[in-house]
């Protein structure tokens, strides 16, 4: 919808006074959701809302019959009585007992939302500025792990290219769960406090750096499920969406043992040199789901350092490494030795000293990462 | 010395001035400007949001934006607000020649000034202004926070000492000073919700003073309050900000209840309906506030036991609050009603506040914030003639209302929808079904900005040609003593107590 309509809508709300049903297409009300405890949430919203609106509709009847009927204008006499001990007893009780019956249905949907016995997959999410990690616990220690970035490109964001279908809600590497499970999420943070919040999960948990809470899920339909961090986290706190894939047991399964296979294919694969073609091409990629938001598209700097030109770019290959590996301290600045494969370091190391005019010539292989965090 | 004298010349009258009516003025003018700086601010965001995509500024600006509008908002705009307001109306209702302590008076406002700048001048700093939002959670206050943030907790610090002795100045002075026979059940609404404001105030800026303190020694001392590495626990902040936070909320509401309920019976021309409950209500909710704080907290991972506690126990404020607008409600019921300017910012006060009081229900806190507004400026336009001796213009008011009223509910009524339909706060960019929503919501803050513009011009043109006002009593149904001073009022009143008769001065 353009500005002309929306300004047009704004006309006419102004006519109708009812501002906002005039955008009837739009989502108005809270998401239903999917699971068993999101039905029961939204029940609740609903009993409540209609209470309000019931409670509001009674209250405004009195308040504009008085304007209306009321009105010096019409040559009325104020009447002057100013007390009653027995209307404000009822006023006090009356609303005392709705809210009485509000607090019950409250009560046994919150012992519900809390209650993550017997989960049959555990989840360990830690949010980081500004992308999320996904760990699958396995209790033979054989866990899972990885990130999950935004998708979305700089270039959609500063508006030169368009906009997509889920613009700011997809992720390179969805989280996957099967569904009719119950999933377990142990939810941290790295750093800041953050928040994992997926409206149709009816899940939402802050991420407390030191602290592991837990929430639940169980969900009934196969479908993608999306959500954004909801506690400021710094610059990017708008730009770490979540993407949930529900999926069948076997698609799960099988996506599970892929991930396995690939991280023994990560590690063979640190032992390999690459050409420098190949370097600067993965190089770029990662370049631009991890380090273009701070450093710039063309690596001129913003919330962090001018890559271009830059004196750890352009010196010694160790210093560079040890700054990608282990990050600066007081700054947003991370260590991404534990959030990049050997081999995607190594690539975005070579195309940093290689690319925006930095033209040192020189090839970082995943050897040399290896063998840097080896010390 | 005497009923002649007057104010002194030039600077130094506002310098040096011990008079409440002048502070009180200096706090009005104060309050406006930050209320414009804070305005303005809030246009940032609003433009920036016009649209998916980033188009005017960065992330990072974005944040410092909420940050200080937040920051400036609460407590340059609002408090400072109704602290003017007490300073000019408390002595006169009470038939006290001015404050117990006019001298702290002086200091409590002349030290915002410098902390405001000083506030403001982090947007200036290497880093930029704080952007951590005006809940400043630990560890991004803290750990992560840039270096201005240090700038920032000193502010804070004077804020609280400014406030603390305005609090102690009010609490003295309606404990001591009261004319012979207004005794506390006579009290105007006004002064009753005020004394207990002051109290709130008293009890919780040195618990947000805690909270500072503990940031600077994790800052720069090695401590690790807020750190879970060095055995503290981010969450202790949250406690810690809310315990004050809860409280802050009703002592921005609290005195806006004050005023409505002294305008809706002058306009109904009937006495103020239930006047012992409101006072019974006023302190119900205000020792409530103390035990609520966790509902801003649900999602951190409380025990149930304790989320529980804090539902129940926030529920239960909805019962003295509702006691309150049935009580206003009922005030009007078979009055003879008049709908001048104060009394239409009234009836948008009471319109916002009841569906907002249904929204806290269901959780949120700006809709007490903004109808805090709508008061204040109820209170301008009553009092003014009082102020200045000149009327002003009604048609202008009521326009201003109107379009006040119609381009704050167009800015804030989509963000209910937005919100359920589940955008975060505090995003500076957002995914396309949020689009129709936002834009809406920026074209009404746009309005609704325009309108204060609207207000400033009505206020300089009463002040500059209003028309003189002849009688002590402007609004014929109003009642209480600073109605029966002279418009506008002297530099000094109430020299000699006035007597108050035994019937009542509030009804």
């Amino acid at each position: 919808m353009n500005f002309k309509t929306v300004a047009k809508a704004c006309v006419v709300s102004l006519l109708v006074s009812g501002p906002t049903w005039a955008l009837a297409q739009n989502q108005i009300n809270m998401a239903k959701g999917v699971t068993e405890v999101g039905a029961q949430i939204y029940g609740l919203h609903m009993l409540i809302f209609w209470i309000c609106a019931v409670i509001g509709v009674a209250v405004f009847a009195v308040m504009f019959y008085s304007i209306i009927y009321h009105r010096k204008s019409r040559g009325v006499t104020p009447a002057q009585f100013h007390d009653s001990t027995q209307v404000e007893i009822i006023w006090t009780i009356i609303p005392f007992l709705i809210l009485i019956g509000m607090a019950v249905p409250a009560t046994s949907t919150l012992l519900e939302v809390y209650n993550t016995d017997d989960a049959e997959i555990d989840i360990l999410i830690t949010g980081y500025q500004w992308k999320w990690k996904y760990e699958y616990l396995d209790e033979q220690g054989d866990n899972v792990a990885f990130f999950s970035n935004l998708a979305t490109s700089q270039e959609e964001i500063y508006n030169t290219d368009a906009k997509g279908a889920n613009y700011l809600l997809s992720v390179d590497e969805p989280m996957v769960i099967p569904v009719d499970t119950k999933v377990r999420f142990l939810v941290t943070a790295n750093d800041v406090i953050h928040s994992w919040w997926v409206p149709e999960l009816a899940v939402k948990r802050d991420a407390i750096p030191g602290f592991i809470n837990e929430a639940w899920t169980k969900v009934p339909t196969e479908g993608v499920y999306r959500g954004q961090c909801t506690e400021l986290c710094g610059a990017y706190h708008g730009f770490m969406p979540i993407e949930v894939h529900a999926v069948s047991r076997e698609e799960y399964d099988a996506w599970l043992a892929a991930k396995r296979s690939e991280k023994v294919a990560q590690t063979a694969a640190a032992q390999q040199a690459l050409g420098f073609e190949e370097l600067m091409a993965s190089g770029e990629a990662v370049y631009r789901a991890q380090c273009s938001a701070c450093h710039g598209a063309q690596g001129e700097g913003g919330v962090g350092n001018a890559i271009a030109g830059s004196a750890i770019a352009l010196g010694e290959v160790a210093k560079h490494l040890e700054v990608g590996i282990k990050g600066v301290a007081g700054t947003a600045m991370q260590a991404f030795g534990g959030q990049l494969s050997d081999v995607d370091m190594a690539a975005v190391i070579t195309y940093q000293r290689n690319a925006f005019g930095n033209n040192t010539g020189d090839i970082v292989q995943p050897a040399d990462v290896v063998n840097h965090k080896q010390g | 010395m005497g009923a002649h004298h007057g104010p002194a010349k030039g600077m130094s009258r506002w310098l040096l001035t011990t008079n409440h009516k002048d502070i009180g003025t200096m706090y009005l003018w104060f309050s406006f400007a930050m209320f414009i700086l804070g305005g303005a601010f809030a246009m940032v965001i609003r433009a920036e949001l016009f649209q998916p995509g980033m188009q005017l500024v960065e992330p990072g600006f974005f944040n410092q934006m909420t940050t200080l509008h937040g920051l400036v908002m609460v407590f340059g705009a609002i408090m400072p607000s109704f602290v003017g307001l007490a300073n000019w109306m408390i002595p006169m209702m009470i038939g006290a020649p001015d404050m117990a302590l006019p001298r702290m008076n002086n200091w409590s406002f002349w030290i915002l000034p410098p902390s405001f700048l000083m506030l403001a001048s982090t947007l200036f700093m290497e880093g930029g202004a704080p952007a951590f939002g005006w809940t400043f959670y630990a560890p991004l206050s803290t750990t992560y926070a840039p270096p201005s943030v240090t700038f920032f907790i000193f502010a804070i610090h004077i804020l609280g000492v400014s406030s603390i002795m305005g609090s102690i100045n009010i609490i003295a002075t309606v404990m001591n000073m009261r004319a012979p026979g207004m005794s506390y059940m006579k009290m105007p609404l006004f002064v009753w919700t005020w004394l207990i404001t002051a109290f709130l105030l008293v009890a919780v800026m040195p618990v947000l003073a805690g909270a500072v303190t503990m940031m600077l020694m994790d800052i720069h001392f090695g401590t690790s309050f807020f750190s879970a590495a060095g055995g503290g626990d981010p969450v202790l902040f949250q406690h810690v900000f809310w315990f004050f936070g809860h409280p802050e909320v009703y002592i921005i509401i609290l005195p806006a209840f004050g005023v409505v309920s002294q305008i809706i019976p002058a306009f109904s021309r009937k006495p103020l309906f239930g006047y012992a409950s409101m006072v019974y209500a006023t302190a119900s909710i205000a020792l409530l506030s103390f035990i609520v704080w966790a509902h801003h907290m649900y999602t951190v991972g409380m025990p149930v036991a304790g989320e529980l506690f804090f539902m129940y126990a926030t529920m239960l404020i909805a019962v003295p609050t509702g006691v309150k607008v049935f009580n206003w409600i009922t005030t009007m019921w078979r009055g003879a009603l008049s709908f001048e300017t104060p009394m239409l910012f009234c009836l948008g006060f009471l319109v916002l506040f009841t569906l907002g009081g249904f929204t806290g229900l269901m959780l949120s806190i700006a809709p007490a914030v903004a109808g805090a507004v709508f008061s204040m400026t109820a209170a301008v336009y009553y009092w003014i003639p009082k102020w200045t001796g000149r009327m002003y213009s009604e048609s202008m008011g009521r326009i201003h209302f109107w379009v006040s009223f119609i381009g704050f509910n167009i800015a804030f009524f989509p963000q209910h929808f937005v919100g359920l339909a589940g955008m975060p706060r505090r995003i500076p960019d957002y995914s396309l079904q949020f689009a129709d929503f936002n834009m809406m919501s920026s074209i009404g803050a746009f309005i609704y900005g325009a309108s204060q513009l609207l207000f400033l011009y009505n206020v300089i043109v009463t002040i500059v040609a209003g028309e003189k006002v002849g009688e002590d009593k402007i609004w014929d149904g109003a009642e209480g003593l600073e109605w029966t001073v002279p418009c506008p009022a002297p530099y000094h009143t109430f020299e000699v107590p006035p007597k108050i008769d035994a019937v009542s001065a509030h009804a």
